[in-house]
């Protein structure tokens, strides 16, 4: 789950990593306000989940608190479309005001599971204010990393090593090993997978201090942190890929025209990859799960006939616990209710797949029932 | 021969009692898989279907009845904890099937296990493993698409190796043992130590691995493969077209950089000598063709 820069700055500053001094509004009023406390020269920010946002122009500085109302203004209400984002952008509806920090030199700081590692590693890298892999590719000698022990955290040691391979003044060692420790706890006490800070600047009276911020949480650990649940801003999301999180099923939508209903990730990865062999286009990705009921089919499949760019549909299941019957009266009911009628390709295998057909056959849908993978992908082919 | 579970396979279920643990034990036991118990804390003394006993921790299970497998259902709070219990009762070889254990729990297991080196897990998010000329299957895979023979299988993906082993089965191409190692970040057993156990297993004589995007561990099999398996390998990797940056429904399938994506993969696997299976619907016939040419 992604959160909003100023949640993840509030989660900072808790474990006591420096962050600038802001706050958060929703009118131009507040901003106003806000930009007056700070002393008039402030940072406009938008409150987007998409990196990107000071090319597309949700970042403005701002000299007076006047200029801040302005910048508000322009920014409220409309959506943000940043090279993260689709076409269609993301709303603002919330903006950090924060103070301009002079800065004298810009860092990067991430925690992040490593699974070579089998745990967590932290990179840290003295060219900051860029993406780390443009910096890895370019110039490598300038991203370091060090793998903590699961059980000893991150040790000071690995926190100086960090600040003398990036080639920190003396005086800023120990503020920075203890800035890198302090987030090591929060990423692994609040289930995260993801701390980044970048850029972490040195400011020109040489303090530390986070003037970005993310956190990715694990949503597998949700279930554990209530208070972090409720961060979750569906506004952010694709409006279907929110529908499907509530109802348990993973999808993912694309741009092309094939809608997939696919059950197990893998399996549905290849139905798309398959797809595209044949030179259409997917429209999603959608595992629905090993143990759905016809309720859940009917729900997956609503999500996938709610993409408009949805012209056809491949179904590509192979019955296991989940039953193929199963599968062919969700798919019904969803046409039903949605009263759509696509033409489908389907391929079922395994459990009851003989009453599945016959549930699809007498359905009076537009249905192509094919045996194989290969079948499935001539019926695409144009 | 097979890798993993066979005839001596004593089986212990964790999380028997509950709806999919039952379901898959009673499906196990059809197709031959000694069951000899239960776990599930808090009804310790009862029997699963009149005749697995069913304990309240595994190490009553070991001492009782000589488990030295187990199979665990246990919901993903709590899956951690049942990983660590059968490592802790001496369980050699452990098969988590679990979905949605959080990523930092799997780390804290992954060290303990670093202490406890003859401990092989499987998984988790997983289907676990079946070699059916041993009539054994420790999973949630149909048992039926399987036929005995000595092809190895293995992958990070549940239905799609399902897929493959019932076009690989449909050609009259049978299995050794097909594992899968699991969709999530961090798992127990890699492409390279599965391809490590079937290099000793002289029934296995070829292998077809199955990846996916993220991470870096089909590249470590392909490093693996090229200096050290002589045994022939088709391999087959998904998510081609899958966008940078979004979770592909296993936790571990997320491109995060170059390295993570599917070509960068394909390329690591043909480098390394391996037959590239070039779409979900030839993995059947790759495998066939690999045969016929390095095998004869």
């Amino acid at each position: 789950m992604k959160v909003h820069e100023y949640q993840a700055k509030a989660l900072m500053a808790r474990y006591n990593v420096p962050v600038p001094h802001g706050k958060v509004a929703a009118t131009p009023q507040e901003a106003h306000a806000i930009a007056q406390e700070l002393g008039g020269k402030s940072v406009v920010k938008a409150q987007v989940h998409a990196g990107g946002r000071g090319k597309a122009g949700g970042i403005k500085l701002v000299a007076t608190p006047q200029e801040a109302a302005q910048a508000a203004g322009a920014l409220l209400g409309t959506r943000l479309v940043t090279h993260q984002t689709g076409p269609d952008g993301v709303p603002v509806r919330r903006l950090l005001i924060e103070e301009a920090a002079p800065v004298a030199q810009e860092l990067y700081l991430a925690v992040l599971v490593d699974p070579a590692a089998r745990g967590p590693v932290v990179i840290a890298s003295e060219a900051g204010g860029m993406e780390i892999e443009e910096v890895a590719a370019h110039s490598p000698a300038k991203v370091h990393r060090v793998v903590p022990d699961p059980v000893l955290g991150l040790m000071p040691f690995q926190g100086r090593s960090l600040a003398y391979a990036m080639g920190l003044k003396a005086e800023l060692v120990r503020p920075f090993s203890e800035l890198a420790i302090n987030l090591y706890r929060l990423f692994v006490e609040q289930d995260c997978t993801l701390a980044e800070v970048n850029p972490l600047v040195v400011t020109g009276d040489g303090r530390l201090l986070a003037l970005d911020g993310k956190l990715n949480l694990d949503d597998d650990a949700l279930f554990r942190h209530k208070d972090l649940e409720q961060l979750r801003d569906v506004e952010q999301e694709d409006p279907l890929e929110a529908q499907a999180a509530d109802a348990d099923v993973r999808y993912v939508r694309l741009d092309g025209d094939v809608g997939c209903l696919v059950n197990g990730a893998g399996l549905a990865m290849a139905t798309m990859d398959m797809v595209s062999r044949v030179g259409a286009k997917p429209a999603n990705f959608l595992d629905v799960g090993g143990s759905a009921d016809d309720a859940k089919v009917a729900r997956a499949f609503t999500i996938i006939l709610g993409d408009p760019n949805v012209k056809r549909v491949l179904v590509n299941v192979f019955g296991g616990i989940l039953r193929c019957d199963v599968v062919a009266r969700g798919i019904v009911a969803a046409c039903q209710q949605v009263g759509k009628n696509p033409p489908m390709v389907v391929r079922m295998l395994g459990t009851n797949v003989d009453e599945g057909r016959q549930v699809l056959r007498g359905s009076g849908l537009n249905v192509t029932l094919v045996d194989t993978l290969a079948e499935a992908a001539e019926r695409l082919r144009r | 021969m097979s890798i993993l579970v066979d005839r001596d396979t004593r089986l212990v279920v964790q999380g028997i009692t509950g709806r999919e643990g039952g379901f898959h034990a009673r499906r196990c036991m059809d197709y031959g898989t000694k069951v000899v118990a239960g776990v599930t804390p808090g009804r310790g003394g009862t029997t699963f279907e009149n005749k697995v006993p069913v304990f309240n921790t595994v190490e009553q299970a070991v001492r009782q009845t000589g488990a030295n497998t187990s199979l665990i259902f246990v919901p993903s709070p709590f899956a951690a904890d049942a990983v660590a219990e059968a490592a802790d009762a001496g369980i050699e070889t452990v098969l988590c099937i679990t979905e949605g254990i959080p990523v930092h729990d799997m780390v804290r297991v992954a060290r303990h296990l670093e202490r406890r080196p003859k401990v092989r897990l499987v998984g988790p998010n997983c289907p676990g493993a079946i070699s059916p000329g041993e009539q054994c299957k420790v999973g949630i895979m149909p048992g039926h698409i399987h036929k005995p023979g000595r092809v190895g299988v293995v992958s990070r993906s549940g239905t799609l190796t399902y897929e493959a082993v019932g076009q690989l089965t449909a050609l009259g191409i049978g299995q050794s043992t097909c594992v899968g190692i699991g969709g999530d970040p961090i798992t127990g057993l890699t492409f390279v130590d599965v391809l490590k156990m079937f290099r000793e297993d002289p029934e296995t004589e070829a292998v077809v691995l199955i990846g996916e995007i993220g991470g870096t561990k089909e590249q470590e099999a392909a490093e693996y493969i090229r200096k050290e398996f002589k045994k022939p390998v088709a391999a087959f990797i998904v998510g081609a077209t899958a966008p940078p940056g979004k979770r592909m429904g296993h936790a571990g399938a997320i491109i995060t950089g170059k390295a993570a994506t599917a070509a960068a993969k394909v390329e690591a696997l043909r480098g390394a000598g391996c037959a590239i299976i070039p779409s979900p619907a030839d993995i059947g016939a790759t495998t066939q063709q690999m045969l016929r040419e390095r095998l004869g």
